[in-house]
């Protein structure tokens, strides 16, 4: 890759380029924008955050110490609300894929700045609306707005909730609008598909689910809004509307959703594990297909989460095996990555401990969430805490570690600075330790039949409802202590280089740290495949080319 | 800009009435009983219509393949959402029901 | 990023003329699939609802009146000719020609939207709009149940008013489209605007080539 440093332009980045409110708050440049999003998403994220750990502090005892029944609905159903819609969503793709699509792209934007910004105030819209839901005193549908109970007999603020979802919906399909145009037309001279970085790949893979899902749960969710508030028949039973059908339609988006929310995580992963192994990405085209196949398939297998809901058996046999399917992809992915690993030159630093805790958190949840696809053990463990566990081994062992294993690895890109890595090593630690001290034991509660979204439970569970809310609050200073490092390195941490970890990519080798307002003087020309680590350019050419001649001689 | 393709106005023209043919065709099909066929015959012809207007009047014959595949993307997806959902109405009523002595335990 | 650029219409970060045209397209397409399932959530409620109620929904759709149908259908068509024609101007660059065909489609948006007024009006009048007021006692259907028919006229109201919904945006578009024309921001060199906005004003169309049997001509032959 052409690696032409802009040196003379060191002055001017994107940072110092303008100042003052208006200059971010009307920006149309990608990477402000995506910090933007950074900085809202971590206000969710807190907003989230406070209610898991209401619920988590309800649930160290068995009876309703705290809470009433009713508040505590409110409570876990707006922690789902504003963490899955308002973080998990918009998470890597608005904040890293914002930042990086362009530079990884050699583009001097993203294809519609404009859009760009407009998505954001979509997002912040929506989130506005969601707020006010919770200020005026809550909702309490779960965050999955089930009808009849959220058309008809809740008496909580469900019709603003539903709206501050939908207005963000759109905010997600114009970022998979922006995404897909951008990776189709702005790629740099020389930069063909099979040269792309696979967090592009994965990008192009969550655009595509967020441009086909999204509208779907967007007309759903309007639909119970208009029952709700006009009093319309559409899910109604006592009208003979189906509310199966509206759980359908829910989760044609919703599980793909899911895949919105960890295709993006992977594709950092991808790139984190090439860096700190020093070699190419094993089965580069495994992985960047495995991205499509995941963003297809998943849309194939939503009624596993209506197995026990009265959907057909014929029905649920069909999404039963599908879902079989679509733990291949996601297993070559993890091959793929350990076979990079293998015999690489890897050191571990933070990112790359992340990476490290997102392999094997995802594997527990990838591979408890086919326990649950089988329809009979689905009966006995739905709706119990084992997929409560299940989905946070994903959402939070798999999501959020990625999340921040792409936040430290581009931190010094991003703001210009260091962070403190002894400072990240404890944090990784605490993530990690704390996120299994809390989710580990809900397997096993979920397995002993505790079922999710009681505020009470009998006695003889209380040792592992401890055990998770102990390490719920690990975690969360695992977290706090994330944010205060992070904090901390932007205003005074040490200035980083172009390429602090030597990686390779346009990102790293074409413009200083923080970039420059457009990115690249001139457009650069891409002669090279991605992570070429490789013998001819890494200091391990050794090792590489030996190694395996050594193997056959022993054969 | 490089050459767009200008398309005749007689090709316009044409489809205007190909699809003010095609309305009269379905209000006609409409009242004739033609049994199970009576919406698939419905659907083709709206289906017939809605190629004509993608192809001619958005100019996807005219354009990139990849636009045409965006607009198949489109309609694939509706389907499998539509046959998906479909595949649980058609199958429910296949269970046997549930003898009552179970029900009571 | 000279001036010759943007008398091209051409914005900074694009290398080209020829990529912003791309991409424009491209995203309105991107979008137009976002659209198609937009109201795909609506027709597979439809369907399955069909499926369960056919009785209902012949009962229903037999309250339809045809001739506003088909003549909307028709005068969405005609709208459809009057903006292909638009874009075709825009791409000769003959800017006159250009307002005329928009104003021409404007017209027929409003004259669609007329005859959706005098539509809704008749079910308001006949208690049929589905809310708390609904009512349903035809002498002709009294076998079919009427919370099915409330359903059906849900999906009618919930369908064709989305559906006019995206005629008003798409009149709100085309005024804006005279404004650039007149700005002379339009010219054969640059209808990027003018193009894409034609590509949703014709998706719009194709929406109703599919309501228009699906909601009115249900059960006819009976």
């Amino acid at each position: 890759m052409s690696a032409e440093a802009n040196g003379h332009h060191k002055a001017k980045n994107y940072l110092n380029e303008t100042y003052g409110i208006k200059s971010w708050l009307l920006t149309l440049d990608h990477k402000r924008i995506g910090i933007l999003y950074l900085l809202t998403l971590t206000a969710f994220f807190i907003v989230g955050g406070i209610f898991a750990s209401l619920v988590r502090l309800e649930l160290m005892t068995p009876k309703g110490d705290f809470f009433e029944a009713n508040t505590y609905n409110k409570l876990f159903t707006m922690h789902g609300v504003v963490m899955i819609f308002f973080f998990l969503i918009p998470s890597i793709p608005a904040v890293l894929g914002n930042f990086l699509l362009p530079l990884q792209l050699g583009a001097r934007d993203v294809a519609f700045p404009r859009l760009n910004l407009l998505s954001y105030y979509l997002y912040t819209g929506g989130g506005i609306f969601a707020l006010l839901a919770i200020v005026m005193g809550g909702v309490d549908t779960g965050w999955t707005f089930y009808t009849p109970y959220s058309s008809t007999y809740s008496n909580s603020f469900v019709a603003l909730a539903l709206v501050g979802v939908f207005i963000n919906g759109f905010s997600s399909i114009l970022t998979g609008v922006n995404f897909i145009v951008t990776i189709h037309k702005m790629r740099a001279p020389g930069l063909t598909w099979f040269r792309l970085p696979l967090f592009i790949w994965a990008h192009y893979a969550t655009s595509l689910i967020q441009v086909l899902g999204t509208p779907v749960i967007a007309i759903t969710l309007l639909l119970v809004t208009f029952e709700r508030v006009f009093n319309i028949g559409i899910f109604n039973p006592t009208l003979g509307g189906d509310p199966v059908l509206m759980q359908h339609l829910f989760w044609f988006y919703s599980h793909p959703a899911v895949y919105i929310m960890i295709l993006p995580g992977f594709g950092v992963i991808s790139e984190v594990v090439a860096c700190f192994s020093r070699k190419r990405v094993f089965g580069y085209s495994f992985i960047a297909f495995s991205s499509l196949a995941i963003a297809v398939l998943g849309f194939l297998v939503w009624g596993h989460h209506m197995f026990v809901a009265g959907q057909s058996t014929y029905a649920g046999m069909v999404f039963s095996f599908l879902t079989f399917l679509v733990a291949v992809p996601s297993a070559i992915k993890i091959f793929n990555w350990a076979f990079t690993l293998y015999k690489g030159s890897v050191s571990l630093e933070s990112p790359m401990l992340y990476v490290l805790g997102f392999i094997g958190l995802f594997t527990i949840g990838g591979l408890t969430g086919l326990f649950l696809a089988t329809m009979g053990l689905d009966v006995h463990m739905h709706d119990t805490y084992f997929v409560v566990a299940h989905f946070h081994y994903v959402m939070v062992g798999g999501m959020v570690m990625a999340f921040l294993c792409g936040l430290h690895f581009w931190w010094p890109k991003i703001t210009g600075k260091m962070y403190s890595e002894p400072m990240a090593k404890l944090g990784v630690f605490l993530v990690f330790a704390g996120f299994n001290l809390t989710f580990l034991p809900q397997f096993v509660l979920g397995y002993l039949g505790m079922p999710r979204r009681y505020h009470t439970y009998p006695e003889e569970w209380q040792a592992l409802n401890v055990m998770s809310s102990a390490g719920a609050s690990v975690l969360g200073l695992g977290f706090t202590i994330t944010i205060f490092y992070f904090l901390w390195s932007a205003l005074k941490g040490p200035k980083a280089e172009a390429n602090p970890y030597g990686a390779k990519g346009l990102e790293w080798e074409a413009m200083d740290s923080p970039p420059i307002a457009h990115n690249f003087i001139d457009i650069p020309t891409v002669v090279d495949e991605a992570y070429a680590y490789g013998p001819a350019h890494g200091e391990h050419a050794h090792s590489e080319s030996n190694e395996p001649v050594k193997e056959e001689e022993v054969v | 800009m490089s050459d767009h393709h200008i398309v005749p106005l007689k090709i316009y023209f044409l489809i205007f009435s190909a699809l003010l043919i095609g309305t009269v065709i379905t209000v006609a099909v409409a009242f004739v009983d033609m049994g199970f066929l009576n919406t698939p015959v419905a659907l083709i012809i709206a289906l017939v219509k809605a190629s004509l207007v993608i192809l001619y009047f958005m100019h996807v014959k005219y354009s990139h393949k990849l636009v045409g595949l965006f607009a198949f993307a489109g309609f694939f997806w509706l389907i499998i959402m539509l046959a998906m959902t479909m595949q649980d109405y058609y199958t429910r009523g296949w269970e046997e029901p549930v003898p009552i002595e179970f029900l009571s335990e | 990023m000279s001036d010759a650029a943007h008398s091209l219409g051409r914005a900074h970060h694009f290398e080209t003329a020829e990529q912003q045209y791309e991409s424009a397209t491209l995203g309105m397409w991107a979008f137009i699939v976002q659209e198609i399932l937009f109201f795909g959530g609506l027709f597979g409620g439809y369907t399955v609802y069909r499926n369960l109620y056919i009785d209902a929904f012949t009962a229903g759709s037999h309250q339809l009146d045809i001739f506003w149908g088909g003549l909307n259908t028709a005068v969405l068509i005609g709208s459809s000719l009057t903006m292909a024609l638009a874009v075709r101007c825009a791409q000769k660059g003959e800017r006159n020609s250009i307002i005329n065909w928009i104003v021409a489609t404007i017209i027929l948006g409003f004259a669609f939207l007329g005859v959706k007024y005098i539509e809704y009006s008749h079910k308001w009048h006949d208690n049929l709009v589905p809310g708390s007021s609904f009512e349903w006692n035809n002498p002709d259907y009294l076998h079919v149940a009427g919370g099915q028919v409330k359903i059906f006229f849900s999906f009618y109201f919930v369908m064709t008013g989305m559906h006019a919904l995206h005629m008003i945006i798409g009149v709100g578009i085309m005024l804006w489209m005279i404004v650039k024309v007149r700005r002379r921001e339009i010219n054969e060199h640059y209808f990027t605007p003018i193009e894409i906005s034609g590509l949703y004003w014709h998706f719009v169309d194709i929406v109703w080539i599919f309501l228009f049997p699906l909601l009115y001509l249900i059960g006819r032959h009976h």
